[in-house]
Formats: structure tokens, sequence, C-alpha cells
């Protein structure tokens, strides 16, 4: 063995790793945390700036629209045959308002409506932020004595919180829409039975359960994104790796949350 | 003096009258900072003494942590350990929104320009007024206007930071940090990555800058030409250390062996032997 290879640390061994990665996840914790109490405390003292939220609002909100309607309005089309398959033999065509609009309200519109519209609106704040932060702009905001929690989180998680509860309205619109057209043109139901049915179906618990879940989604899927974006370091490949950072820890936060809230909703509504 | 000797003699026989004349009254005090990133420990006990109205270039070679200095200046790192002084206020445990206030002293360019993409150049400089003060914007354009025509950039203001070149991108930057009228002006490689005849233009803008505002400056560079143009004293980084400070014409005549070694690399010094010590 020669000496340079003596020299050379030795890898750190499975519990080293274990306790390196588990502060690591800590720290990660923690920061995003105290971000989440930054953001809150800076909301309390009223550092919304209205020109600021509207344009998060427009790059949210608006043209995250085209998206939204094209995923909820086919899976609206595919539940709607799914179910017509599945329940065939037991007369189901007969529940695909129900099975389509509960499904939609409960759970589908405002998980997979967060999971696209999350991915898209996490990415490019991960993005945008980190390109801030390694080509010193986030610097130049404090130098020039701003906080960039004020200027650039806020009214990314608030412009988020508020949107996905909209789009997520839309989503469901739109997805028993799909459904509808399916059960006209393929299952020779009528417009009136198929829309009796879901009005009577879907009951206020169902949609506040639904579309209440989206806030909390909107809220941590922007500070997921912001917080990435502010500790991003290492040029553009760190910014490609917080980016891809922020898509999956995002849609994880929301699968996770989803249950959690699920079980919430269900016991105090 | 031989071929290869390129100071710039004007500006430090000007710096020696004009300046040596200041107050000998410390702006910024750095004492016995350390800071370590991880394992790699930057700072390792830098003291150091910004005096008001001079021009201080902080000299080192390429990761000796000269832009952390500046950064601690600002209170945008805190120390491990160590005290940083700003005109007489301990800054270093102040909370973030206690720094914004003692950051308006200061007006910093960054070595990219750190330019904000999304603005226009006139809303890059409008941006510190529209934060800070209460101008209308028709006092706001006429600043503008005015620290463009400083920074000899005028009738840009509606250009996008990726229309810019080099030098412009760290004009306009230097039109945004003096934007506020700030005591210090803190300038991080500003000669970085110009062509030489880009790097005299902005040398000079800084001597100019200078002698207009009446300002104390630190410049954080590896440019020997730059320094000598620029700068009244220099403080020589190594190792995370402060070794040696002193004025322009010590450190040409200095025999501290790294310091010799690093302006005669440059071709500051003529090439001979570096004295025994």
């Amino acid at each position: 063995m020669t000496a340079s290879a003596l020299d050379r640390p030795s890898p750190p061994g499975f519990f080293e790793r274990v306790r390196i990665r588990a502060e690591r996840t800590f720290l990660y914790i923690g920061g995003l945390t105290d971000l989440a109490l930054q953001t809150l405390q800076a909301i309390r003292h009223g550092a919304l700036e209205r020109p600021l939220l509207i344009q998060q609002f427009e790059q949210i909100g608006v043209r995250s629209l085209s998206i939204v309607i094209i995923t909820s309005a086919f899976i609206g089309m595919v539940l709607a045959l799914q179910t017509a398959y599945a329940l065939e033999d037991f007369g189901g065509k007969l529940f695909v308002g129900v099975i389509v609009s509960l499904s939609l309200v409960r759970e589908l519109a405002p998980v997979l409506m967060s999971l696209m519209v999350g991915g898209r609106v996490g990415a490019g704040m991960t993005a945008e932020l980190g390109t801030m932060k390694v080509t010193e702009q986030i610097d130049a905001l404090r130098a020039l004595a701003t906080n960039p929690v004020r200027k650039l989180v806020v009214p990314r998680v608030v412009a988020t919180t508020l949107m996905f509860p909209l789009l997520t309205v839309i989503a469901i619109c739109l997805g028993i829409i799909g459904g509808l057209i399916i059960a006209v043109a393929n299952l020779n139901l009528s417009a009136n039975y198929y829309l009796r049915s879901v009005i009577e179906t879907v009951k206020y618990n169902d949609l506040a359960s639904g579309i209440g879940k989206t806030f909390f989604f909107g809220f941590a899927i922007a500070l997921v994104a912001c917080f990435n974006g502010l500790r991003t370091s290492g040029g553009a490949d760190g910014v490609g790796r917080a980016t891809t950072t922020t898509v999956v820890t995002g849609a994880i936060t929301v699968l996770i949350m989803d249950f959690f809230l699920t079980k919430l909703f269900l016991m105090i509504l | 003096m031989t071929d290869n000797v390129i100071i710039d003699r004007r500006a430090s026989e000007r710096a020696s009258t004009d300046r040596r004349r200041t107050p000998r009254e410390p702006f910024v005090e750095f004492q016995e900072l350390f800071k370590a990133y991880g394992s790699k420990q930057v700072l390792r006990g830098a003291s150091l003494k910004v005096y008001r109205g001079e021009v201080l270039v902080i000299l080192g070679g390429s990761g000796t942590g000269k832009s952390v200095t500046l950064r601690h200046m600002l209170g945008l790192e805190v120390p491990d350990s160590g005290r940083v002084i700003v005109e007489e206020e301990d800054i270093t445990d102040l909370p973030e929104e206690e720094l914004y206030r003692v950051r308006k002293k200061f007006g910093m360019l960054f070595q990219s320009g750190a330019l904000f993409d999304s603005m226009t150049v006139f809303e890059n400089i409008a941006f510190p007024l529209r934060e800070h003060t209460e101008m209308s914007d028709d006092e706001i354009t006429r600043a503008v206007r005015e620290k463009l025509e400083l920074v000899n950039l005028p009738n840009s203001e509606h250009l996008m930071p990726v229309d810019l070149s080099g030098g412009m991108r760290k004009r306009v930057g230097l039109a945004r940090s003096i934007v506020l009228d700030p005591k210090v002006i803190l300038y991080d490689e500003p000669t970085t990555g110009l062509d030489p005849i880009t790097a005299q233009t902005i040398n000079e803008l800084i001597v100019d800058l200078q002698a207009k505002l009446n300002v104390t400056s630190v410049v954080v560079t590896h440019d020997i030409h730059s320094a000598f143009s620029v700068g009244d004293r220099i403080a020589f980084l190594h190792q995370g250390v402060f070794e040696w400070i002193g004025s322009m014409d010590e450190a040409r005549d200095s025999d501290h062996p790294r310091l010799r070694d690093f302006l005669k690399a440059s071709a500051v010094v003529a090439a001979q032997p570096t004295k025994e010590t």
C-alpha cells in the first residue's frame, strides 16, 4: 500500500453515515420551521405588498389554469369510464355520477391538482430563488437592508395558499364535466340524471374536507420551494438539485399531509 | 524602476498627498475574527481597522476569504468568534432587523453586479429608494439619472440586466449601491472578469467616486494593478489572518516574504530575490 493511500481518510462507517443523514434531516426541518415562523410573523406584521402578491396570483393561479383544466377533465372522464367498467355487472353505470363526484371532491381533485400544480409552481419558485441565491441577488437584497422573506417568500406563500383552493374548485368542476361527457356520450345516461346524482351526493363536509386540505398543501409546497431556493449553493448544478428536491419533497409532503388531514377532517366534520 | 513595474505612480502620489490628511478614526473594526464553513477554517483571528475617508484594499490570493471579510462588515455573515465594530457600535450579535439600520451606511458592489434579473436598470437603481425613502416618482427618476451619469451610463434606464456587458453590469451595480448615499462603499472584486480597458475604467470610476462622494471605500481584489490604482492602504490576507497592513509605498518596499512574492508575481516590484527572514 502506498503512503498516499495510507494518508487518505477512511470513508465514514454505517452509523456515522446514519448520524450525518439524521443531522441533515433535523437541520432541514429546523430551517423549514424557522422560515415558516418568519413568514407567519411577517404576515402578522402586515408585510404583504399588493403588487408582488398580484404578480404571484397571476404566476401561480392564472398560468396554472391550462394544466388544471386538462388534468382534471381527463381524470373525470377516465374515472367515469373505469367506474362504469368495474361496476357494469352490478348495474354500476347508474352510480357514475356519485362515484366520480365524491372521488373528485374528497380526494382526486385536491391531491392531483396539488401534485401537478405544486410540481410546476414549486420547481419554478426554487429555480427562481435558487438562481437569485447563486448570483448573489439574495445577498444584494439583504445588503440593501431589505428582508428577503418579506420581499420574496411572503407573496409566494400567501398566493399559493390562496390559489390552491380556487384551482381545486375549478378542478372539481372540470372533473365532473369530464365525467358528464362520458356519462352522456358513452354510457347513455341523461345529463340531468348525472348532475342530479352529483348534487345529491356531494355534501358540505365533503367540499370542506377536499378544499380545506389544499390551503395546507399550498402553504407547505410554497414553503418547501422557497426554503430550497434560499439555501441553494453550487451554481447551476445546485439550482438543478434544489429544484429536483423541491418536486420530490413537495409531492411526498402532499401525500403524507393528505393522510393526516383526511383523518383530521373526518374527525371534526 | 524596471520595465515590468506597472505601478500607477500618479494614482499613488495623489493618494499620498490627498488622503493622508484624513483623521485616523476607524469606521469599521474587526477584532480577532474566526469563521469556518464546515471543516474549512477561513478566518483565523483576522483583525483590521478601516479608517474614515480612506480607500483600503484587501489583497490576497483566491479563496483566502477576502470576500468573507466584506460580508462580515455588512453583517451578512456572523463570525464564530471575535467582534465586528461599525462606528463604535458592536454589530456582531445584532438581530437581522437591527442590522438593516447598519447596512444603510454601506453600499456594496458585488462581484457579479448582483442586479435583479426581473427589473430594468432603472428599477434596479430605484429599488433602494422605493424601499427606504418617501421620494416621489419624479425625485426617484432624477436621482436614478444622476447616479447613472455618475457611473458614465446615461440613457440606459430601460435596459434589462441581460442586455448589459460585464462592465456595464458592474457600473449599474455601483450606481445602485451609491443611490442611498452610503458612508462606506464595499467593492468585491470590481475588476475581475473584465478586459484591461474596462477594468481601468472601473478603477478610474472608483477613484472618481471617492473624490466626488467623500466616502470610505474597501476594495477586495487580487488585481494588483487595480489595488495600486485606487488604494491608500493595503491589508494583505493570508491563511485567514491580515499578515501585513500598510500604505502603498510601504507595500512596495516591504520585505514581508509572502506579500513580496505576491507583488512580484504580479510584476509590481522588480524581480529580485526575496529577503531572507
